[in-house]
């Protein structure tokens, strides 16, 4: 604590307290007691710097008697000075101590005094958010790219070959009107919105060196009207592997790892036997979803199969050497089951509520 | 296909307790997939009894009809009544009120009695109508869900029925039986019949099946039938459109007779309505053998028949009774008069069998699998004909079928046979398919043995030869699918079980996980999510007026777009070549659902046609185009460039306590483009700009530091905005995500990071009010020189003090050197050459 500067340390007409004897060890104690019981009596800072003043200032009794130390005998000097500094000593450390004291209450006041209703706190930041769809397509792109696959893309609009040509659909074959097709004017262009992402796979195949293992997710696109399960544009993931020697056993292999990693270990797989142009053998998907709605049970989840040796040659492969597999599945449909969408319009409409209950997870 | 469970037990062992959902249960297994299920006692319950009119007696009402007070006997004379219950009279004879008059005293009729429903969850009982008790109902077809039939109640001696009263009628009509419906994929066309399924249905159990075919037997014909002559010997593909013509006659059909109840029943179950007995026999034997038939009125035809293609302008009327225009494509059958049907698709209105046909021509024919396809598709004609003929027809059925038919004409309709047949065409070649004895083993991983391919295909119906390494399998004449030894390995597996099929994992080589695009694209997408943005999806589908106001900047200019050929709603019948129109229909939907607060974004391709759209010709199936057919599909694309678009209106935040919201603004719409542009190491350069959907003070072109110009961003256009009924100051932003993330740095080099202290000094520069701030700043920055560490503009004042049409600037700069603590003086005068520049460049005075 530094010395008063000031002249005046005591407010005026305060009275004038008698000046101990700095050899009077009993009445510097006295001074000292007062001292310390000013400073007890202190409840604030403020009553606590008054007493400070009073008792450890210019004018206090102690510092008064501390001024008389000079004009002792040499003597006396020793003593004096060895009582002045015990008295002083004593009210500084009361002083340091109660001052401690009052600090910390002063302290846990105001912070009593700022408290909050953390309640009624406001959000400013708003939190956003994907869309379930997109969430999704990033989810089992990853798993897919965690086995070593790679996420292959192409066009929307594409050409005829392409979409049915080169994917062994017969020009006159009603195969091809299982997919109504969105196509381009003038219709002699041959050009159409993709039915499925299977273009993805041929242009793979001509893009990339062998062997391929690629999964490609994107838009799609067929004539339906919207409804509560059909929507004109909707999303589908489909995986092609093509290497020396896959067999169905590859690709059941395959498709039962991926339904695991998506619906966890009980999941399981099963193949019924179906037709697409694109594969031979084909084979129809079910998954058992033991967290389905309504108990464990088989969903019909997508299409697969051996790809068709006419597939392989439209990409310049020989399938003499080589074979593959394919699937494909719906986006929408995974949704809808996965997490229990009830209606195909929550995914179509853009309602704020649908993205921002899934927020950035699936 | 549907299929009548009665009928399906003729050729194969059904175990008498199976449903139609056991049945499909088996038969998923070997690839048909269930539909659905028809049983017409899940709606209609008895007691449905045959009951007999003793009396009649017509009671005029007041309301101008006559009603029949009826007592009707529904217990054999005799014998007790051994039902009980409400309204059943125990004597065995019940009175019936019944509105209809077809009938008279002594007609054998079906009575639904009290306690019986009706198909609409009509329940009969015994209620008071026109003064009397009336316990029960006389049924019409219609009320027993037989059908549309309003001519009145059924007569069971018009039916050909004489059963004894009190019978069960639910199973004189057939009605206990049910039909599986499945789904038939277009590779098995041989499932479009009875016989088919009963041989699937015996492969996916084990159990017997008998051939239908080969219960009927076909005489040695005495002679030549109906002259027939096929002429068309090379169509389409080079192929014949008819390689058989199976004619057959039948004279003397009595038309007056009815359709037995259980054919009515079963091709009702099978979804084909009853209409005549002459039709039903025709559909009755395509059901169960899949061969087609027509059915010509002999007196009708005038001459040989000759199945050709059409001459240019020829014309027929079918039997829907419309006029067709005819193409030289569509197959004929024809006689002396022309045109008599389009083949294998419909028949001629002229020659078609009627209530007051006689002697009946049937034709069996096998027609070639395109040209039907064509001509259905041309004509729009999808008949229950047209389906089996373009999928695949039995070559060898057509005998059998015409035989089949002959025999219910005779049994049935009372007719009788010619014994002469016509019978001409040429059987196609068999082809033996080469099947190396591994090879299913390689593509399935089931070790197959012998017997299990041998028997499998055997059981098909396949002829099997060994040869040395493997097998000659000659394919059954009914799958005319089964072409390469991939089909066939299909089959061994099918038959023995997809279940079977293992399971192993293959590895993938090491792959390069996502690529560089992928990344970025996602790392896009989720910072504007981060950034408090919620992402939709949107159709792609746009008007004409859409594309021209948001597809360039111009106005007045009609925009380069994709239009859809078939589009769902004419409307909206483009493709969009901006993502600013879905996305503004999706804020005006969520803001008419009540949240004013929005910030929506869309990543979307849009479609940019260029000068060539598609190609005239595209390469066949099953061989790689050359590289400059390929360069050719690829280039008739139109670009599909992926955009970002991004729309926000409203607060940034929710009101809250201690909390203000923001009101998004232009800069909003700026900054969410910025954003997308950070995330990937990409400035954009923003300049004043101007696009039609936007606010013409308030638009801004955002660049890369190339000079390209890759977006828009700021206020939409108040009038664009009262027309799409959304708030005024609607913000929004379109960038071409491609193009960022190609502007995107490949390598990022470090700048070396200087820790000496720094020097800030203000500066405000006052210049005329259409300087750009950007650019001032940028001539500051260049005035600076190297110790200039950073500059920003922080405040912009315009007002007293400052003149007329000029405004103030305040940047701050901060100045560090790498080498040493700048002094004061070294920082004021690398200021001074900043202030200097912008005096220079735009006549910027310090203020």
């Amino acid at each position: 604590m530094s010395e008063p500067t000031s002249p005046v340390d005591v407010a005026p007409g305060a009275a004038e307290p008698a000046v101990p004897q700095p050899t009077d060890g009993a009445a510097l104690d006295a001074a000292v007691e007062q001292a310390l019981q000013a400073f007890a009596a202190a409840t604030d800072l403020d009553q606590l710097k008054a007493a400070r003043l009073a008792h450890t200032g210019e004018k206090s009794p102690l510092s008064l008697a501390n001024r008389e130390i000079g004009r002792l005998d040499k003597s006396e000097k020793a003593t004096a000075g060895k009582l002045m500094g015990a008295a002083r000593g004593r009210v500084n450390k009361a002083l340091a101590e109660r001052t401690g004291v009052l600090e910390a209450e002063h302290a846990a006041r105001i912070l009593v005094e700022e408290a909050v209703d953390v309640t009624a706190a406001p959000r400013r930041r708003r939190a956003g958010a994907r869309h379930p769809l997109s969430t999704l397509q990033e989810r089992v792109s990853d798993i897919f790219v965690g086995m070593g696959w790679e996420i292959a893309e192409g066009p929307e609009v594409e050409s005829e070959w392409f979409n049915f040509n080169a994917l062994n659909f017969k020009p006159d074959h009603p195969a091809r009107e299982m997919q109504d097709t969105f196509f381009v004017e003038p219709p002699e262009a041959h050009l159409l919105l993709r039915t499925h992402t299977s273009p993805v796979q041929i242009r793979s195949m001509l893009e990339r060196d062998l062997p391929v293992y690629v999964l490609c997710p994107g838009k799609v696109f067929r004539t339906d009207e919207l409804d509560a399960t059909h929507t004109p544009v909707f999303h589908q993931f489909e995986g092609l592997a093509i290497d020396r020697n896959l067999s169905m056993a590859d690709l059941r292999g395959t498709l039962e790892h991926f339904a695991r990693q998506m619906f966890g270990e009980e999941a399981s797989i099963r193949l019924r036997p179906n037709y697409f142009p694109f594969t031979e053998p084909s084979a129809e998907l079910d998954i058992w979803h033991p967290g389905a709605k309504g108990g464990p049970r088989w969903i019909e989840w997508g299409g697969c199969g051996m790809v068709h040796p006419n597939v392989l040659r439209a990409a310049g492969i020989d399938p003499e050497v080589y074979s593959g597999f394919a699937f494909g599945m719906g986006i929408e449909r995974t949704l809808m089951f996965r997490n229990e969408v009830p209606d195909m319009h929550d995914m179509i409409e853009g309602d704020v509520r649908f993205s921002e209950h899934f927020g950035m997870e699936i | 296909m549907r299929i009548p469970l009665s009928w399906l037990r003729e050729y194969a062992q059904v175990p008498a307790d199976a449903t139609a959902e056991d049945v499909m249960a088996e038969l998923v297994k070997v690839g048909l997939e269930e539909e659905d299920v028809h049983r017409p006692s899940d709606t209609l319950t008895g007691p449905v009894v045959v009951g007999q009119v003793l009396s009649l007696v017509k009671e005029p009402q007041s309301n101008g009809k006559t009603i029949n007070w009826c007592q009707v006997r529904v217990v054999p004379e005799g014998q007790e009544q051994t039902l009980t219950g409400k309204g059943i009279d125990p004597s065995g004879v019940q009175g019936i009120v019944c509105g209809a008059h077809n009938f008279v005293e002594g007609d054998k009729v079906v009575v639904t009695l009290p306690g019986a429903v009706l198909p609409g969850n009509f329940a009969i009982s015994a209620r008071k109508t026109y003064g009397h008790l009336s316990a029960g109902m006389i049924a019409s077809a219609r009320e027993l869900g037989l059908g549309d039939d309003h001519d009145g109640i059924i007569v069971l001696s018009e039916l050909g029925l004489d059963p004894e009263v009190g019978s069960d009628a639910m199973a004189l009509l057939g009605l206990y039986d049910e039909a599986a419906e499945i789904n038939v994929t277009p590779d098995r066309s041989y499932c479009f019949s009875i016989r088919g399924v009963a041989r699937e249905y015996a492969h996916a159990t084990g159990t017997v099946f008998t051939d239908p075919a080969a219960g009927v037997v076909v005489a040695e014909p005495t002679g030549p039938g109906y002259g027939v002559r096929l002429e068309d010997t090379a169509g389409i593909y080079g192929k014949p459109g008819c390689d058989r013509f199976v004619a057959r006659t039948v004279r003397g059909v009595d038309p007056s007779r009815p359709t037995p109840p259980w054919m009515a029943q079963r091709l009702r179950l099978a979804g084909i309505r009853s209409i005549s007995l002459v039709v039903d026999i025709s559909n009755y034997v395509m059901l169960e053998l899949g061969q087609p038939l027509h059915f010509y009125d002999l007196d009708k035809l005038q001459g040989e028949i000759v199945v050709r293609r059409a001459a240019a302008g020829e014309k027929l009327t079918t039997l829907d009774g419309r006029e067709r225009a005819l193409d030289p494509e569509d197959l004929l059958i024809t006689d002396a008069s022309g045109p008599i049907g389009i083949a294998g698709v419909m028949g001629g209105a002229a020659t078609e069998v009627s209530d007051t046909t006689k002697d009946v021509l049937i034709e069996a024919a096998h027609f070639e699998e395109v040209s039907i396809a064509r001509s259905r598709r041309r004509h729009r004609l999808p008949s229950e004909a047209s389906k089996r003929f373009e999928r695949g027809v039995d070559w060898e059925i057509a005998d059998e079928a015409a035989q089949r038919a002959v025999d219910l004409l005779v049994e049935l309709a009372g007719g009788t046979a010619d014994t002469t047949a016509t019978d001409v065409g040429t059987r196609p070649e068999p082809k033996a398919i080469e099947l190396p004895a591994g090879y299913p083993a390689t593509r399935i991983g089931i070790d197959f043995t012998a017997e299990q391919i041998e028997g499998t295909l055997t059981e098909l119906g396949a002829a099997v030869e060994a040869v040395d390494g493997g097998y000659l399998v000659t394919a059954p004449s009914w799958r005319p699918d089964l072409e390469t030894r991939e089909d066939l390995t299909e089959e061994i597996a099918r038959l023995v079980g997809y279940d079977q099929i293992p399971a192993t994992l293959p590895v993938a080589p090491p792959g390069r996980g996502l690529s560089r695009a992928q990344v970025q694209r996602r790392r896009v997408l989720q910072a504007l999510a981060d950034a408090g943005l919620v992402e939709v999806l949107s159709y792609p589908f746009v008007s004409a007026a859409q594309n021209n106001t948001f597809g360039t900047a111009e106005a007045g200019a009609e925009v380069r777009a994709v239009k859809l050929a078939n589009p769902i709603s004419h409307e909206f019948g483009f493709l969009r070549t901006s993502v600013l129109p879905g996305l503004l229909e999706t804020a005006r939907r969520n803001h008419g659902r009540g949240f004013r607060d929005l910030a929506l974004y869309e990543a979307g391709l849009v479609f940019l046609p260029g000068e060539t759209l598609g190609t005239a010709t595209i390469p066949p199936l099953g061989a790689k185009p050359s590289e400059e057919v390929l360069e050719e599909l690829y280039n008739g694309l139109p670009d599909q460039p992926l955009r970002l678009g991004a729309v926000l209106t409203g607060h940034d935040s929710p009101a809250a306590p201690a909390h203000t919201p923001r009101p998004y603004d232009w800069a909003d719409a700026l900054d969410t483009a910025r954003l997308a542009g950070d995330v990937l190491g990409v400035e954009l350069v923003v300049s004043q700009g101007s696009h039609q959907a936007f606010h013409p003070g308030r638009t801004a072109v955002l660049s890369l530091r190339s000079g390209r110009a890759v977006g828009y961003a700021g206020e939409l256009h108040p009038k664009l905005l009262a027309e799409l009924d959304l708030p005024a100051r609607t913000v929004a932003m379109e960038i071409d995500v491609d193009a960022l993330c190609a502007a995107a740095p490949d390598v990022v080099v470090a700048k070396p990071i200087s820790t000496f202290p720094v020097t800030t000094q203000d500066v405000a520069l006052v210049v005329d009010a259409d300087i750009a701030a950007a650019d001032v700043l940028e001539a500051l920055r260049e005035g600076a020189g190297e110790l200039l560490e950073d500059v920003a503009l922080f405040d912009v004042y315009a007002g007293p003090g400052i003149g007329e049409g000029r405004k103030s600037l305040a940047f701050g700069l901060r100045f560090r050197a790498s080498d040493r603590t700048l002094t004061a003086d070294e920082a004021s005068e690398a200021r001074a050459g900043a202030v200097a520049l912008a005096a220079e460049r735009f006549g910027a005075v310090q203020r």
